[in-house]
């Protein structure tokens, strides 16, 4: 018995999500009693493969091959759950990203598991198998009891956070038993914006809204993104407009994310635009409009004209910075 | 070409939630339904590659699991140009029970279009678990598709970015924002000629529940916001990093 976590790398290094997987995988491992182990697919450097043992990895399995980078999903699935059936792992634990999202699925069938997406923190209970997860897009959560004998998880991203507890850990060649023609994913193209922080690993996400009036007057709200180190994120009705790119935007139809401070630029707060931010930590609005939805919330508010607050807020971020 | 878009009944995005009084269950009362808002965008591009195709796509079906109140959603869906309907008559259990019910429709279609998630349970697994089932490839987080020469050119959304993929048929393409514009709205020639259009229910299959949900909870309550005035960010700055400890 143990419990599997499948590591996601990104340009051969591993994203923050998986360094939040081991410290939630090695704590659940502790509360089950059983080893803790992870599985690592594509180039990743031993000294970077070395680094879960921070967080309480004993045992990781890596499959150096750059097949992995296309992101196949049949092959990803089939390899995780050969590392699973290795380990005999009980519980398989992925991140909730877009590429957790395409294996996960895949994988508790071919394990005959039942599977849970989204969950947020360690399980409720252990004996029945019970987890809480986001339902509605935020506006409630469900505990869920997963009946099988293998369970497979996704991880809500930062519902856990990164705890470092060292331990040495092994690392061992695994061989997923696959050929190249197994992986039928063929990439043409790649579009990569290199440099930018991930709106999705982000722990300060600046957000922007209709407020903003034009796609010219962005140049602020990146200005603070950059001060903040944070992602970029923007309202669904900017990307219908194509003011900022569809991958900015966050809500029930975009991304729903959870960074530990979100800013929303004029941002009204629909019902749908607050589904995908309602789970980060603290929430700070500026809008005109002193009844709009998002003060509701909102942790901190200003009423006022977003010009005038942003080179301000600027400012002030450049001070408390020096 | 033969496409199948997955049809998801969800109660309509701007819906109070609410439960029954010993919050085991979704109180439906008062909801409207609609289309899973990603699966009604798949519908449209579905709907887009046939008009633009020439003649390679031959039809394009939609399906679901659901009892006969989900009719509604599937007319809808056969309003805005779907050519045929299959429904499930069975209760969706969990995202497997679906999936495995999908399978035994799903066979002999080239191009299955599924949403990333569903707008209730947000599971984000039946596309992924049908694939599996059907024992065809998947591509997840798709922003676009094209069919150039009756070959497929999917656009998929990657970590800071996005990536152009060739991929053969059958596909099951899992579809996020960004794959079609706007979702058509019915219009009466369309309702019109829905009525007529072929609905096949289907006897559901034995499938073993996975996974069940015991109880619902309400998110707690939020303090009230606190107000900074508009010409004080310095001190909005102080809160966050002395009093939030967010900075």
């Amino acid at each position: 018995m143990s419990v599997l976590i499948y590591t996601e790398n990104w340009d051969g290094k591993f994203k923050k999500v998986s360094y939040e997987l081991a410290s939630y995988a090695t704590k659940l491992a502790a509360e089950m009693g059983v080893t803790v182990s992870a599985i690592s697919l594509g180039p990743v450097e031993e000294s970077e493969l070395a680094k879960l043992g921070n967080y309480g990895i004993t045992s990781v399995m890596s499959a150096p091959c750059s097949n992995y980078t296309s992101l196949d999903n049949q092959a990803i699935a089939t390899a995780v759950a050969a590392a699973a059936k290795k380990v005999g792992a009980t519980v398989v634990i992925l991140a909730q990203s877009n590429l957790g999202k395409a294996i996960a699925p895949r994988l508790s069938v071919k394990l005959n598991a039942g599977f849970v997406s989204g969950v947020q923190g360690l399980p409720v209970s252990l004996q029945p198998f019970t987890v809480k997860k986001m339902v509605f897009t935020g506006k409630a959560f469900a505990k869920t009891t997963i009946h099988t004998a293998i369970k497979v998880i996704t991880l809500a991203p930062n519902s856990f956070g990164i705890v470092e507890s060292p331990v040495q850990s092994t690392i061992e060649k695994f061989d997923g038993g696959l050929s190249d023609a197994d992986f039928t994913t063929k990439i043409e193209s790649t579009n990569k914006v290199t440099g930018k922080v991930l709106l999705t690993d982000a722990d300060i996400v600046v957000s922007a809204g209709r407020g903003m009036k034009a796609a010219e007057n962005w140049g602020p709200i990146e200005e603070l993104a950059g001060l903040l180190g944070a992602g970029l994120a923007c309202s669904r009705p900017v990307s219908d407009e194509g003011w900022r790119s569809h991958g900015e935007h966050v809500g029930q139809t975009g991304k729903i994310i959870a960074p530990n401070l979100y800013f929303a630029f004029g941002i009204s707060g629909a019902i749908q635009h607050l589904g995908g931010v309602s789970s980060s930590k603290c929430i700070v609005a500026i809008n005109k409009d002193k009844d709009a939805p998002i003060f509701e919330a909102a942790d901190y508010g200003i009423v006022g004209d977003v010009f005038k607050v942003l080179p301000q807020l600027i400012e002030a971020v450049k001070e408390n910075k020096s | 070409m033969k496409i199948l878009v997955l049809i998801g009944n969800v109660p309509d995005t701007t819906t109070k939630v609410k439960f029954n009084a010993d919050k085991t269950a979704f109180d439906p009362s008062g909801v409207q339904w609609i289309i899973n808002p990603w699966d009604e965008l798949a519908l449209t591009r579905a709907l887009e590659l046939k008009e633009t195709s020439g003649s390679a796509i031959e039809s394009i079906f939609v399906a679901n699991v659901g009892r006969v109140e989900t009719e509604g959603t599937l007319r809808k869906a056969l309003a805005v140009g779907a050519d045929e309907a299959i429904r499930i008559d069975a209760d969706p259990k969990d995202a497997f029970y679906v999936a495995s019910q999908l399978a035994q429709v799903a066979n002999g279609f080239d191009l299955i279009f599924a949403g990333i998630e569903a707008s209730d349970y947000n599971g984000a697994a039946v596309g992924g678990m049908l694939a599996e089932l059907l024992g065809i490839q998947s591509v997840s987080a798709v922003s676009g598709v094209q069919i150039e020469n009756g070959l497929l050119k999917i656009s998929r959304e990657i970590d800071g970015g996005s990536q152009l993929l060739g991929m053969s048929l059958p596909l099951l393409a899992i579809v996020q924002k960004g794959i079609a514009k706007e979702p058509r709205i019915p219009a009466m020639r369309g309702i019109m000629m829905a009525r007529s259009k072929k609905l096949t229910v289907i006897a559901p299959l034995e499938v073993e529940v996975l996974t069940s949900i015991v109880t619902f909870e309400s998110p707690a309550p939020k303090a009230a916001c606190k107000m900074v005035a508009e010409d004080q960010a310095k001190e909005l700055i102080r809160l966050l990093h002395e009093e939030a400890k967010v900075l």
